[in-house]
């Protein structure tokens, strides 16, 4: 095992760790007691199992999962600030079919293999995320009825 | 014979319909890589909250069926297995169709399928109203202990570390615990709006399971499916279906593996796939023919993974224990539903439980007719680039989560838990036992709760729990699963030491 994935475990595991410490404080100290009665045993648990791992990684014998590679962070990097900008923000103040259209493109437009200095394959992404919006629109809006905020356009 | 009652309700107009969405829909979305049963199914939930339970469930069970079926298709034309039930049907479905017998090898598929999917389905049929009926002599320890049981068999088995799954398990035990608790109504963990009713179930199955796939597709960056589809010749289908039961012996092994496998919680559809393979293997008088384009490899191993379905909602309809992720999420369906099966559930809701079993009946007949139509297409669309994938899962996953119970929390749940879970995985943590756990919680919570006011009114807590008969089996499974999963772990870890050591001594000379 190289050094990267080494340290990676000790981080990851100990923040799971740490989840496990915080979660059996809250558990043992929150009130009323017979409330908390089962979130206790499930903390004692919970804990111990995440510290044995904890240890495990300090010692580098965490062998299993694969960590994360400086290429892949690198891909996943924009897709997840699209994403997390897409849910936590845009949906909610754009509306979310008009959201959806633009996240669904900016991400078409990031990852999709295609040359990006063709006129033709532009064309052929706002096809495709017209033709996937207008599918969701149909489906979502038109034929169940569901509800979706909407503040910009539709 | 209950169950012949309600055959028809599977063949009026509507729910026809919805089995024949369901089982196309199901074949394509399984030849997809990267969309897995259980992600199909769970990304199919939301468009069931306008039909009622039994139509729901007719077009989930549709779909749980014919993804993995459908999972051949691009295992045979591309190599790349639709789910990891699929990955044994790679190694000799593949060369068949690399020999000019893709055609062959896709009607051997389906017909094998179908073939195992209705003894696993009858299985189904006949064993669950005797367990349901057994099952009605459990109290509130015992389904305790058959809670926990799910969640550490699952943990352990489904994990490529016992530590690991089982603290996965034990995330999702106390995700489950987020909100107010049901017997004092108190407060717990709640640190942001969005979980103030705790964490709903549909939401976090979209996001556990839709999340990290999206972002594995990310990580391939500006990846091209360069795999080439292999084409399809014409075969007459009536030598396939003479092969099929010439190869009876593959068959058969196939389909008892897999129905064996099914019933066993937590072993899904990669390993009964894979032991089917390896049986069919070791017992067959050309053994040597396997890997090189075998007729009997396939047909052990779809016969294998489709047989696993139906057994595998057992526990689920007797005990309320889903056996396996897509019957978590199945369970996630019926619950949205209203539905809570267990014990009960023939008696309260006969029409939708025997409605439902028949549809998967039928369902595997229809999967079959419709696969050898569908192949070339599924196929296809197996080539579809992950960056349009990643997009159409993402906007998938966000509008199901929203229309859940129309909130924007459901949306921030399910981005939070998936991207989480990614991470995780990344480490070796597992989001099976985690659903597991989220989806078990409660009920193991409840009947702790109420177990624990019965011992304190009648015996201790200790004697209430770890005393009788099926507490002691239970608790014995329990220790036994997580035992031979250590034990497992550790073989396997001498082998690839031992393995590390040749290469090394071998560098060395």
């Amino acid at each position: 095992m190289t050094n990267l994935p080494r340290t990676q475990h000790i981080v990851a595991s100990g923040l799971v760790a740490a989840v496990g410490v915080w979660v059996a404080w809250l558990s043992f100290t929150g009130e009323p007691a017979r409330a908390f009665l089962f979130p206790r045993i499930i903390s004692v648990a919970f804990v111990a199992l995440a510290v044995w791992t904890f240890g495990k990684a300090l010692l580098g014998k965490t062998k299993v999962g694969p960590g994360l590679g400086r290429i892949a962070t690198l891909n996943i990097l924009p897709g997840i600030v699209v994403m997390l900008i897409y849910v936590f923000w845009a949906a909610q103040t754009l509306g979310f079919y008009t959201a959806s259209t633009i996240a669904f493109f900016i991400l078409l437009s990031l990852y999709d293999p295609a040359p990006h200095d063709a006129a033709r394959t532009w064309v052929k992404r706002v096809l495709i995320t017209a033709g996937f919006l207008a599918v969701m629109y149909g489906l979502f809006a038109l034929l169940l009825g569901v509800f979706t905020p909407r503040e910009i356009l539709f | 014979m209950e169950f012949l009652f309600y055959f028809g309700d599977v063949f009026t107009q509507f729910n026809f319909m919805l089995l024949l969405i369901g089982t196309i829909g199901g074949l394509i979305l399984g030849a997809t890589p990267g969309l897995s049963p259980t992600m199909a199914v769970a990304l199919l939930i939301p468009f069931t909250f306008k039909l009622d339970a039994t139509q729901g469930l007719i077009l989930l069970g549709a779909a749980y069926t014919s993804t993995v079926a459908g999972g051949a298709v691009s295992a045979i034309l591309l190599k790349i297995p639709g789910a990891p039930a699929n990955i044994a049907t790679t190694l000799d479905g593949h060369t068949m169709a690399k020999n000019g017998q893709g055609a062959r090898a896709l009607q051997l598929s389906f017909i094998s399928s179908a073939i195992g999917g209705v003894f696993g389905v009858l299985l189904l049929i006949f064993l669950t109203p005797v367990l349901a009926e057994w099952a009605l002599a459990f109290g509130p320890s015992h389904l305790f202990w058959l809670a926990i049981l799910g969640v550490t068999v699952i943990g352990s088995l489904d994990s490529s570390s016992v530590v690991k799954g089982l603290l996965s398990g034990c995330i999702g035990l106390w995700l489950a615990t987020i909100g107010f608790d049901d017997v004092m109504g108190a407060q717990r963990f709640i640190f942001h709006s969005s979980v103030s009713g705790g964490i709903n179930i549909i939401p976090a199955l979209i996001g556990l399971f839709a999340i990290p796939q999206v972002i594995t597709m990310f990580a391939k960056g500006r990846h091209q499916h360069d795999a080439e589809v292999l084409k399809v010749e014409k075969s007459p289908i009536m030598d396939s279906i003479r092969e099929v039961f010439r190869r009876s012996r593959a068959l058969s092994i196939g389909t008892l593996t897999g129905s064996f496998v099914g019933l066993i919680p937590g072993v899904g559809g990669q390993i009964a796939g894979l032991v089917a393979y390896d049986q069919a293997r070791k017992t067959s008088p050309e053994q040597k023919k396997f890997g090189t384009g075998h007729s009997e490899g396939v047909i052990a191993a779809e016969s294998a993974n489709n047989a696993m379905v139906g057994p595998s909602l057992v526990p689920l309809l007797t005990l309320s224990i889903p056996g396996s992720p897509t019957a978590a999420v199945l369970l996630g369906g019926l619950l949205i539903h209203g539905i809570f099966p267990g014990s009960d559930l023939f008696e309260n809701y006969p029409d939708v439980a025997w409605t439902f079993i028949n549809s998967m009946l039928i369902g595997q007949i229809l999967m079959c007719v419709f696969g050898l139509y569908v192949a070339g297409l599924a196929a296809r669309v197996a080539q579809v680039p992950n960056a349009v994938m990643a997009a159409v899962v993402l906007a998938l996953a966000v509008f199901g989560s929203y229309s859940v119970q129309n909130s924007m929390g459901d949306v921030y749940i399910m981005a939070a838990l998936g991207t989480g879970m990614y991470f995780l995985e990344r480490f070796g943590f597992s989001a099976a036992p985690l659903v597991l756990g989220l989806i078990l919680g409660p009920i193991a919570e409840a009947n702790f709760v109420q177990g624990a006011m019965i011992a304190n009114a009648t015996s201790s807590m200790g004697s209430y729990f770890f005393t009788g008969a099926l507490n002691l089996t239970l608790i014995g499974i329990v220790v036994a699963s997580i035992a031979y999963s250590v034990w497992m772990e550790l073989r396997q870890r001498r082998y690839l030491s031992k393995e590390d050591t040749l290469e090394r001594e071998e560098q060395v000379t």
